[in-house]
């Protein structure tokens, strides 16, 4: 994190991302970047294919064609293609769900603990003889996911059953869990989804503040003002194709971005 | 080759039995996405229904047609009862609790059902009345078709023929195809999805009252138990052909029942089971939606 | 609380449940002595018992509705039904006390209760081990093994030929009986991992008879259905043991073995490992998004479910001194998995209690005896259609933190 990168380095290259579910092209050859402390942005209209792009990515669909590569800085690139889900997650890419998935029967903490699961390495006989090594893991687990907690702002319900949780704090809660896997990249899609004007607002400096941890960010968002006031670099998607990127001012001026949300002119149908 | 086509004929009569009871798994599947796990039970409750219903009327002195027709009748309106009953009780105030709460509720019926026809009836096989006659006519190939394979084979034919009217015709086979596509979507334009659940299951439990009274006639014999290995058979012969397809679950029945009967004419009938067994496990492995069926994205 | 509505639909529900069973509760043929048996009076237990069922459950659903309506109108959360329960499972001053009494009780047991009476708490023992392991798979996992039982009888079978053909003893195999379950557990559960609930609950269901068809079959290997008799009882150190003697220090091995099973289960639980086999039961892309390996997951707790299970075959095997295919059929699994649901799926204290009552009662109520398996079955619909949660829900462990904890990870609040 301390370590100068030059901006043009790409931490996450995708090119011609292809994605086809029996007849239907969802996704194709498309190009993204996402650089090192940049937050990035992917819109769009519904069913542009932007939630199967995150699935690609981290493992749940496994893409047609095309190449998705993580080139963390100082270290040798690695294809993410064919990756499972879980090895994806422990190359340092992190997610939230578009319909929150959290473990609603399991507590708060506990939730967050889980995203530890990747980076621990406590075995069935540890747990069973409890010897010093996993006790002091699990005491390592317990104050991280408090302390992440604490800064996301829950942690005073860290005893609270996830599913008991008002759905903004839900939403917050996802975050913390991809969190505690210690991401460098961390995917979120529409996080601000049925958020009110004042939670949507922290969730910005939420976002900003995460960042300025050094993570990267991919973010599917449909709420324009936040995009705007958070992203470095937008990407636009409308059936499965990249049809603009650019800057936020870039972007709002394109064309094409205002044909594929507004719909052609009748004249010119 | 006698030897060759006996076997085939008898495979032809075990595959139709598998299908009558197949298709009440699939097209329940195919409604509520549910392993229907009591419908065994329910056949075998048609078959022993039809055994009561036929010895009281050949105690009474009824002729054999007669007694044909009205223990199939018996047999096909308790059936359908009980598994309308069984919808209500144990799936119904399930719709929408977890995937594997139904399972359970339905493992659990299938358990009481046997239990509770044990309890009312007896434990031991009780020998049941032949209904279907060796026709005259069919004398000189009796070595290679018996009468009873014949009439459980147009039977099966006849019943095929109108199911498939039922479903492809009529207005409730319709709101059967729709409601299998997308039950909320159904609902919204106005088709009353219970009922067409409720309708689903009675032709079902019907279908496998039927399949219950011609194999009971055809083997000469019942207990409470022969629904537990005939329901996983079916099941397996539906899961072949691809689960929620009816035309799947006649090929996949047509299919089992055949390789059955050649591997336990040719091979060793010890394993009998033990095949159909492995056939499932293999199948749901290897390609889990079946011949006929389609595979399935789960939406993230 | 009872409306007139209500009494009518009860009559027309009992109507159609006195149409319903008519011909297989009131009709009795005998086709050998062509006589016809009218049980009339059968009528009439239908038709007064489907009327009472009915008015019971409606009067249950009403209250349950009043008090969801009154919690609404006080917004009052929806707190975890059983309060008191939680506080003291969780507190040691209120349980500790219990606990001793319970260990007393089962200590004296022998001294007090004929051998009869002792077998059948060893049989119940022995169901609590088996509930506790399957809770692993089904209740904490969510995997609904259909199969359990063949992990039962390969304990049960290894222990019976291992004695056989090379003479070994009952500590040597009991934990070489729980490894190869555990092994099976692997093997089973590898070619089934991708399957989704439904489907991997049929399939282990046919693993289960395959595995007690083959031993039904294999005469060479399992000499079939008529089975191995003369397993030795297990020993102590080499002494002479009369009959009673044995059997109070068979209980006495079980009691044993259930703390044991107690102690490691309650601590793989509340461990990393315990906690990826929940969040695999809530919410299995979730899971693995968050980097947990699925197929680990799920061997691990197939094996680990399945180690008690062999480990309880051993015991059986040792107890009856004679196995054969027939203990192990598919009733056998559902049973266990009846004791599972009734505790509530995941609950140690639940499974343990559900075990008690399931296995105790019928033995206790000879009446009820033969309404066993009848019972069993309705047991696992009307828990899963009024009460899904089981008797005891699940406790989950609560922390309590040092807010003044610092963590060399402490970084600034982000909002």
């Amino acid at each position: 994190m301390t370590e100068k990168t030059t901006p043009d380095t790409p931490i996450l290259e995708v090119s011609g991302l292809t994605m086809d579910f029996g007849g239907i092209r969802a996704l194709d050859h498309l190009d993204l970047r996402i650089r090192q402390g940049e937050i990035v942005a992917l819109i769009g209209p519904n069913g542009a294919g932007k939630t199967t792009v995150f699935n690609c990515l981290t493992g749940i669909y496994k893409p047609t064609s095309g190449e998705l590569l993580r080139t963390p800085t100082g270290l040798a690139t690695r294809r993410l293609n064919g990756l499972k889900p879980n090895k994806v997650t422990q190359q340092g890419l992190a997610r939230t769900f578009q319909n929150i998935r959290l473990f609603p029967n399991m507590t708060v903490l506990e939730n967050v603990m889980i995203g530890r699961h990747c980076r621990t390495r406590a075995t069935v006989l540890g747990a069973i003889f409890r010897d010093r090594k996993t006790v002091r893991e699990e005491k390592k687990i317990v104050a991280l996911a408090y302390s992440i907690l604490k800064k996301i702002g829950l942690a005073d319900m860290i005893n609270e059953f996830a599913k008991n949780l008002p759905y903004g704090a839900q939403r917050r809660l996802e975050i913390a869990r991809a969190l505690a896997t210690d991401p460098t990249i961390l995917l979120l899609d529409e996080p601000a989804a049925g958020m009110n004007p004042h939670e949507t607002a922290e969730l910005d400096e939420l976002i900003t503040g995460i960042r300025d941890d050094g993570l990267s960010i991919l973010l599917i968002e449909h709420d324009m003002k936040l995009v705007m006031s958070l992203s470095d670099h937008i990407f636009v998607m409308d059936y499965g194709k990249k049809i603009a990127e650019g800057s936020p001012n870039n972007v709002r001026n394109n064309p094409a971005v205002i044909k594929a949300y507004l719909g052609e002119d009748v004249e010119d149908a | 080759m006698e030897y060759f086509i006996e076997l085939f004929f008898s495979g032809l009569t075990r595959g139709s039995i598998y299908a009558l009871i197949a298709l009440g798994y699939t097209m329940v599947y195919g409604i509520i996405g549910l392993i229907n796990f009591a419908h065994g039970e329910i056949y075998m409750i048609g078959a022993f229904t039809s055994f009561i219903v036929a010895t009281v009327l050949s105690i009474l002195g009824f002729p054999l047609l007669a007694i044909f027709v009205i223990a199939a009748l018996a047999a096909a309106v308790w059936s359908s009862a009980y598994g309308f009953t069984v919808e209500k009780l144990a799936y119904k105030p399930l719709r929408n609790a977890p995937r594997l709460s139904p399972l359970i509720s339905a493992i659990g019926m299938s358990i009481f059902l046997q239990n509770y026809v044990l309890l009312a009836q007896t434990s031991d096989f009780m020998p049941f009345p032949q209904l279907i006659p060796e026709f005259g006519f069919m004398e000189p190939i009796a070595g290679i078709i018996g009468s009873s394979d014949l009439v459980i084979l147009l039977t099966t034919a006849v019943v095929m023929v109108i199911l498939t009217w039922l479903i492809k015709f009529t207005r409730i086979g319709k709101a059967m195809r729709a409601t299998a596509q997308d039950r909320t979507m159904a609902m919204l334009v106005g088709i009353n999805v219970n009922h067409v659940i409720s309708v689903t299951f009675i032709i079902g439990s019907a279908l496998a009252a039927i399949g219950g009274l011609l194999i009971a006639s055809h083997v000469g014999q019942i207990n409470f138990f022969i629904g537990f290995i005939a329901g996983i058979k079916a099941f397996t012969a539906a899961v072949l052909g691809g689960i929620g397809s009816i035309p799947g679950a006649v090929l996949g029945s047509f299919i089992l029942g055949l390789t059955e009967a050649f591997a336990t004419g040719y091979v060793s009938s010890d394993y009998e089971d033990v095949f159909a067994f492995s056939l499932l496990v293999l199948i749901l492995i290897f390609r889990p939606s079946g011949l006929l069926g389609k595979a399935t994205i789960e939406k993230v | 609380m009872i409306s007139l509505k209500d009494l009518k639909n009860a009559f027309l529900v009992s109507l159609w449940f006195v149409f319903l069973t008519f011909p297989l509760m009131v009709i009795k043929v005998n086709p050998f002595e062509r006589t016809i048996d009218w049980r009339w009076q059968n009528m009439g237990y239908v038709a007064a018992g489907s009327f009472i069922c009915y008015l019971a459950s409606r009067f249950f659903l009403a209250s349950k509705a009043a008090k969801q309506k009154k919690q609404k109108l006080l917004d009052i959360p929806d707190k975890p039904k059983s309060d008191w329960q939680q506080r003291l499972l969780s507190e040691p001053r209120l349980y500790l006390p219990v606990l001793g009494v319970i260990l007393a009780i089962l200590l004296i047991f022998p001294q007090i209760f004929s051998t009869y009476q002792i077998n059948i708490m060893i049989t119940a023992l022995m169901y609590v081990v088996l509930g506790l392991g399957l809770n692993i798979v089904v209740g904490v996992a969510g995997l609904l093994d259909l199969g359990y039982v063949a992990f039962y009888a390969v304990g049960a079978y290894s222990y019976a030929l291992l004695n056989l053909h090379f003479g070994l003893g009952f500590w040597a195999v009991l934990p070489i009986g729980g490894l190869l379950a555990a092994g099976f557990g692997i093997i089973l559960g590898f070619p089934v991992l991708r399957l989704r609930g439904d489907y991997l609950a049929i399939v282990t269901l046919g693993f289960g008879e395959i595995i007690r068809l083959i031993l039904e079959n294999w005469n060479d290997f399992s000499r079939g259905p008529s089975g191995i008799s003369n397993i030795p009882r297990p020993g102590f150190f080499g002494m002479e043991m009369t009959l009673n003697q044995s059997i109070s220090y068979l209980y006495y091995l079980m009691i044993a073995l259930v703390i044991f099973t107690i102690f490691v289960v309650n601590r793989l639980q509340n461990s990393r490992i315990g906690r990826a086999w929940f969040a695999l039961r809530e919410d299995e892309i979730a899971c693995q998004a968050m980097g947990i390996d699925k197929t680990r997951t799920k061997l691990s707790a197939f094996s680990l479910g399945a180690f008690w299970a062999g480990m309880v075959g051993v015991i059986f095997a040792a107890k009856t001194t004679f196995v054969n295919p027939a203990s192990f059929t598919f009733l056998e699994s559902a049973i266990i998995l009846c004791i599972v649901v009734l505790g509530g799926m995941g609950s140690i204290i639940g499974v343990i209690i559900a075990a008690l009552i399931l296995m105790l009662l019928p033995e206790y109520l000879r009446a009820f005896s033969d309404y066993r398996m009848l019972v069993f079955g309705a047991t696992l619909v009307l828990m899963m259609v009024f009460c899904p949660l089981g008797i005891i829900s699940t406790v989950r462990r609560t922390y309590t933190i040092d807010k003044n904890l610092k963590t060399s990870n402490d970084r600034e609040d982000y909002t």
